[in-house]
């Protein structure tokens, strides 16, 4: 049972997904439920996994026993056995949540919903998990796919944004394509950990380096780095409500751990240009982080405001693999869970407003903390957190990144983390004006309020991702020696 | 078993009954009587002196106090440590709560303000960090309840959700914000570059740490975030805007805790981490030295020209901590203790002339000195006691100012800079000069103001603990040792830091 751990988180959601439009037919709840149970099944295998993982060493799992360059793999470490988790708990709140949404429209809409919410998560649950090169792109594919779907359902604009996004997400996964085609053409084999070792055996420098460009490129759109935001805003704007959080929670992520894997795993950093890649990578981050939050400050749309900070803190992440020593490494991915529950929370909480106002706009919620106190307690937590103020896990992570900065006697990196927390600063301080001081707009609500704020389905979320913002704070240390068991030996020294 | 009565896990009770206290008033503030819910504030204002004191003892037969409750990043622990500078701001911090406390229900309630759950919520939390920073053994503990303090004073200021309220707010983020964040950044080169957090009386930096003039730009980093909240010229100038938030905030958070804890931020990097030896050689602490003489000046300067009392309260508060931060960057014992008597005596002392401006505010419904005229036919218990806190910021004998200044000036002159204690002089005159009129106008007998004939204090809430601050620090000055050996505690801070130092 626990040998076939791997498949099981991956293959049930995806069984789930097909199960749910069928069974949907019979009773809307159905399906619904088919995809929650299918998704809590894997967040606890993948806690199992994690902690036999850390236990034991590396897990490998050989698709119908071929062994490695023939078959395809699937290999968990310790980063990527956390990374499941973070997917499957982000995936199973956005289910709950949903739950409350679209509670009128007809059968096939909910169960498509449902269908393609666990779709996305099987792709991204793929994603992570994949040693294959190309079975990466399978995934990566299905990912996009779904997620076009998903902000397509979010009504007109939706539709334009999701066409948009597929405009250049497809080119992204094309350029993947093609980078592969380069690895695949003078290495012979699609393995990971295969190729990875063929490559530093021989003289490739020059087919790598085509081929990291193209996958930086790649997973720069598909994590919305700078230069190659430009689809995220609109996207994550429009995306349908109860899928919301997802989106903007993991599925800008697990691209750039994609883009970690190559960078510091198949590669490595005997890499011929690594150093360059991490300037740029570094460049680039640097700009996201002060473009993302200055773009911020100027909106007046909640979803949109919240979705250039996006923009901004995969800045972060990258920064810490552009820094590249184990300690930015493990800063970058506690950043990854922890701006996951920041952000999904933030989103949560738009959720909830939209749920009982139906109002996005910053005007329009003033004083609204007397409504929706508790809503409104995780809305502070999240933005203090994404400020870096402690114990919140955002200043965690960026202590170990202006940490591992300054050993590296990265200056800048280090005053750009304080610019960028200070810009942040700037516009979640006025969203929590917003919230708590500005006048009163004597909203009239969509929804009536039961004994509690919004409903249980809602809250349970909310409660969820305030908990472990300030969880994954205090308990930092270990979720970062857990990190440098795998990340200790990648990186620079 | 456990203990739970061992000595070293006070400071953290001490923090734990704020951070409590803070998330029951916030969650059943509106659903409980208003008397429970100030109950509360009062129940952990109690306890939490109660267990500052019990350590006390310790602290005297020099008994370390140490607890490390977890690792909070790698390599670092979140670690309390109570030690003589610290049990000296939270002696102040912790008593004036309780007093703080009754004198702000009688405020609040005197006043119908709203949103008081919030209000009450905030201070405490307020008071969680100021406990926090006063136990933290480490730079980075020190750092996390800074940073909780600066966020936990901002509903406070904005306490009256209006416009002046709004831009006070953003200004007083503005400062602390960055200046914080600029504070972070300098905790990361030193932890870099020395390996270590913990605070040592002494200092843990040594001269050749850092080179040159990186070596004044990182103390300057990390002395900011304290100079700003402390309102050293020229970053002083949000302290005064803060005076919009309700009286008794002004009075524990802007004469005591929140300012108190940037004079005490000063004096752990000046002293703890720096040291006097690399805090002399590098210049920072001569520049610092200046920076207060300069702003001791212009602050009294300004208080005298302000005719709203409580921003020339507000200007002698910034002038009056600029004492210390001047008493620190003396670099000698004697200077030291001054210095940090000097945050017990100004506390008291400053916090009395707050809840005064505030009783006759609430009474009287008066913010200007000018129309305070005859005010002391009225309140005369109120105005006794402003008096007595005056001549005592002043620096008379027999006061508590008197006891610290007396040693910031002979650490001044020990240590050949006459001008600073020159400056101490003017400031002491200039100090009569802003708070004496006040005290003229009050007690007019040529006019009789049909508007103050009657006899009329305020709510015994309110007038109770001005009354009891006042006489204090009398007590204080008369008899700097009594009860707590308040003195004591001073000096051995000053010896711990300079013992190796100058015998």
């Amino acid at each position: 049972m626990t040998k076939n751990l791997p498949i099981l988180i991956v293959l049930l959601p995806l069984i789930a997904a097909q199960l749910c439009l069928l069974l949907s037919k019979i009773h809307r709840h159905v399906g619904r439920w088919i995809v929650i149970t299918a998704v809590s099944a894997s967040l606890v295998m993948s806690v199992i996994q994690l902690l036999e993982v850390i236990d034991k060493g590396p897990v490998h799992y050989y698709f119908g026993n071929y062994k490695a360059p023939i078959g395809i793999e699937f290999s968990i470490d310790t980063v990527n056995a956390m990374i499941l988790i973070l997917i499957c708990i982000l995936g199973l709140l956005t289910c709950l949540f949903s739950n409350e949404f679209n509670q009128v429209s007809d059968e096939t809409i909910i169960g498509g919903m449902n269908t393609v919410m666990c779709l996305l998560i099987t792709g991204l649950l793929g994603m992570t998990s994949t040693g294959d090169v190309f079975n990466l792109y399978v995934f990566l594919e299905i990912t996009s796919l779904s997620a076009y779907c998903l902000i397509a359902m979010g009504g007109n604009k939706g539709v334009v944004a999701a066409y948009r996004y597929m405009l250049v997400g497809t080119i992204a996964a094309t350029l993947y394509l093609l980078g592969v085609a380069v690895l695949y053409a003078n290495t012979g084999t699609l393995n990971m950990a295969d190729m990875s070792e063929i490559l530093n055996d021989g003289e490739y420098d020059d087919a790598m380096l085509l081929a990291m460009v193209l996958f930086v490129a790649s997973f720069g759109i598909k994590m919305a780095l700078f230069p190659f935001h430009g689809w995220q805003p609109a996207a994550y704007t429009h995306a349908d409500t109860s899928a919301r959080p997802l989106i903007a929670g993991a599925m800008g992520k697990i691209p750039a751990y994609a883009m970690f894997r190559y960078l510091f795993c198949v590669y490595g950093t005997d890499f011929k240009y690594f150093d360059y890649f991490l300037k740029v990578l570094g460049v680039l981050s640097v700009c996201a982080m002060l473009y993302g939050s200055i773009r911020a400050i100027g909106q007046k749309d909640m979803r949109k405001l919240l979705a250039y900070s996006s923009v901004a803190q995969i800045g972060y992440i990258s920064l810490g693999f552009a820094i590249g020593t184990p300690v930015a490494l493990a800063g970058a991915f506690l950043h990854m869970f922890g701006h996951a529950f920041m952000k999904a929370g933030l989103f949560f909480c738009v959720g909830a407003i939209v749920y009982r106002y139906g109002k996005f706009s910053l005007d329009d919620v003033g004083r609204i903390y007397k409504k929706m106190p508790l809503t409104c307690g995780l809305l502070v937590i999240a933005a203090l957190s994404m400020v870096g103020i402690p114990p919140a896990v955002g200043f965690f992570s960026k202590w170990y990144l202006g940490l591992a900065a300054a050993k590296q006697a990265d200056w800048i990196y280090l005053a750009v983390l304080v610019v960028s927390s200070l810009l942040n600063a700037v516009y979640f301080f006025r969203l929590i004006e917003q919230f708590f001081i500005n006048e009163d707009r004597n909203l009239s609500q969509i929804k009536e309020r039961g004994r509690i704020e919004a409903s249980a389905w809602i809250l349970i979320p909310v409660v969820v991702c305030f908990v472990a913002i300030l969880a994954l704070g205090l308990c930092n240390v270990k979720i970062v020696n857990i990190l440098l068991m795998t990340l200790g030996e990648v990186g620079l020294c | 078993m456990l203990d739970f009565l061992a000595m070293n896990l006070r400071p953290l009770y001490a923090v734990a009954l704020a951070l409590t206290a803070s998330a029951l008033i916030y969650i059943l503030g509106e659903h409980v009587h208003r008397n429970v819910r100030e109950a509360i504030t009062f129940a952990a204002a109690v306890l939490m002196a109660a267990d500052v004191y019990s350590m006390i003892p310790s602290v005297l037969a020099g008994e370390e106090i140490k607890l490390e409750v977890f690792r909070i990043v790698k390599g670092i622990s979140f670690t309390f440590n109570v030690d003589p500078a610290g049990m000296i701001f939270a002696f102040v911090a912790s008593t004036l709560w309780i007093l703080t406390s009754l004198y702000s229900v009688g405020y609040m309630r005197g006043h119908d303000e709203k949103n008081q759950t919030g209000y009450y919520a905030a201070f405490a939390m307020c008071l969680c960090a100021t406990m926090g920073l006063c136990f933290a053994a480490n730079l980075l503990t020190f750092f996390i309840f800074f940073e909780i303090l600066t966020v936990a004073t901002y509903p406070l200021v904005v306490h009256y959700r209006d416009e002046k309220g709004k831009k006070s707010g953003h200004k007083y983020l503005a400062y602390t914000l960055i200046s914080g964040q600029i504070f972070f950044a300098a905790i990361v080169i030193i932890y870099v570059f020395t390996g270590t957090m913990d605070f040592v009386p002494g200092g843990f930096v040594a001269t050749d740490t850092l080179p040159m003039p990186w070596a004044c730009i990182v103390f300057f980093m990390m002395v900011g975030a304290g100079i700003v909240k402390a309102g050293v010229m020229p970053l002083h100038s949000w302290l005064p805007a803060a005076m919009v938030a309700p009286t008794p905030v002004s009075a524990l958070l802007h004469a005591v805790a929140v300012v108190k804890a940037g004079a005490f931020c000063t004096l752990r990097v000046v002293l703890y981490v720096f040291g006097p030896e690399a805090a002399k050689a590098c210049h920072g602490a001569e520049i610092l030295a200046w920076m207060a003489v300069a702003t001791i000046i212009v602050s009294s300067m300004i208080a005298i020209r302000k005719n709203n009392l409580k921003a020339r309260l507000a200007y002698s508060t910034v002038g009056q901590l600029s004492y210390i931060v001047l008493g620190i960057c003396i670099l000698n014992p004697f200077a030291a203790t001054g210095a940090m008597y000097h945050i017990i005596a100004h506390a008291f002392l400053k916090i009395t002339l707050f809840m005064c401006a505030g009783a006759i505010f609430v009474t009287t419904h008066k913010t200007d000195i000018t129309e305070m005229v005859g005010i002391g036919r009225r309140m005369p218990l109120t105005m006794t006691a402003f008096t007595l806190a005056s001549v005592g910021i002043a620096g008379f004998p027999f006061f508590a100012g008197f006891v610290s200044k007396a040693n910031i000036i002979m650490g001044a002159v020990e240590a050949g800079k006459p001008i600073y204690a020159a400056t101490f002089v003017v400031s002491a005159l200039l100090a009569l000069v802003y708070l004496l009129p006040v005290i003229f106008i009050a007690f007019r007998k040529d006019v009789v103001n049909p508007e103050f004939a009657e006899r009329g204090e305020a709510n015994w809430r309110m007038l109770v603990p001005l009354l009891i601050t006042a006489v204090v620090s009398i007590v204080l000055g008369c008899a700097p040792n009594l009860g707590f050996h308040l003195y004591d505690i001073a000096t051995m801070a000053g010896n711990s830091i300079f013992g190796a130092f100058t015998l």
